[in-house]
């Protein structure tokens, strides 16, 4: 009964937002949208590319245009991983143990591993202005490094402290450069470094930094999660 | 026609949430209704077959035809807030299961 009652709902719903989408003219056909109609036009002019300086048109959008939005978001996932430290984390703590012993090849091939992860990851966060990518997938990929050692050595703890530290540091620097803005410019996170050319590595002011700022945040908030997962009570 | 697909992954989600009483299956069914809206989203931003990522080198490149840079960083917003939500919502899944020693929410009516 529960099963028809809810297909019943799901067609119905399915069926006003498709018949909804087909008969506006504001919500045109797949692959025939004009973007100077839209506002995504206004982000694609040369004066606002020029006046951010960054080559990636998503980065300029995301850390140059709506920073205070991307604060936000940060502090969303911020309260986020408080939330599950709230819910899992005791006083003492042990971590999980697995179910299989690692062996010495794994130790050391996950180590290796490691070392990839975090070059990659760096590189990714470090080109955000540049090219695909950024702070936030850095971030996850730093977290999955953090993953990696916990699944791969059972004696693997992560330094928890240094994490929480790691985080409050980067948030705290990001509202302070957003700050600066308001003294050497005239809004909150405006840009006030030289823009410089675009494509070039230093170039696009402050988004580089806030973007190593935000990757380092994401990155030990997701480990604090990760880590959250993986210990439990200690059972005396 | 991918916004079809995306809305049938939306009320699939939808669908999961109203049948399912297990509790990491009604958080799968809340991923696969967020993937649609994701998905949804970057396509409203497709633009035709000969645009490219809006991804520029110099001035010179911006008479080109971009993709719409806008819903991707709509959508690189909301991911990393449904890596959060997931998160909490798990981390709630776990607390439960330690108290009821099930995830099943008839098992945990009758329990209570």
């Amino acid at each position: 009964m529960r099963k028809l009652f809810g297909l019943a709902i799901t067609f119905a719903l399915g069926l006003v937002i498709i018949l909804a989408l087909n008969n506006t003219v504001n919500f045109p056909a797949f692959g025939e949208v004009n973007l100077s109609e839209r506002i995504s036009g206004a982000y694609l002019s040369e004066d606002n590319v020029e006046e951010v300086g960054s080559a990636n048109l998503v980065t300029s959008i995301v850390i140059g245009f709506r920073t205070f939005d991307t604060l936000g978001e940060v502090t969303v996932l911020f309260i986020s991983s408080l939330g599950v430290a709230f819910i899992l984390g005791r006083k003492k703590q042990k971590r999980m143990n697995l179910n299989f012993k690692p062996n010495f090849m794994l130790r050391v091939g996950s180590n290796i591993l490691l070392a990839i992860i975090l070059v990659t990851s760096f590189y990714i966060i470090l080109h955000g202005h540049l090219s695909p990518g950024g702070g936030f997938p850095g971030g996850a990929m730093i977290a999955s490094s953090v993953l990696l050692l916990y699944l791969a050595d059972d004696r693997f703890r992560s330094n928890i402290k240094g994490f929480k530290l790691l985080e409050g540091f980067a948030g705290s620097l990001f509202v302070i450069i957003g700050l600066l803005g308001l003294v050497f410019a005239t809004a909150f996170f405006a840009n006030y470094l030289p823009t410089g050319t675009i494509g070039n590595f230093l170039s696009a002011g402050i988004i580089p930094i806030i973007y190593v700022l935000i990757g380092l945040k994401v990155g030990s908030e997701i480990a604090g999660i990760i880590d959250n997962f993986l210990t439990e009570e200690e059972r005396a | 026609m991918i916004q079809y697909a995306s809305i049938f992954l939306f009320v699939l989600g939808l669908y999961g949430l109203f049948i399912n009483k297990n509790v990491i299956k009604l958080i799968v069914s809340l991923n696969v209704m967020e993937i649609g809206l994701f998905i949804f989203i970057i396509s409203i931003g497709y633009v035709g077959d000969n645009a490219i990522a809006p991804i520029i080198s110099n001035t010179q490149d911006l008479g080109l035809i971009y993709v719409d840079p806008l819903p991707q960083a709509l959508v690189l917003t909301a991911i990393v807030i449904g890596v959060g939500t997931t998160a909490l919502a798990l981390a709630i899944a776990k607390s439960i299961y330690n108290t009821y020693q099930t995830f099943d929410l008839d098992e945990m009516e009758e329990s209570a």
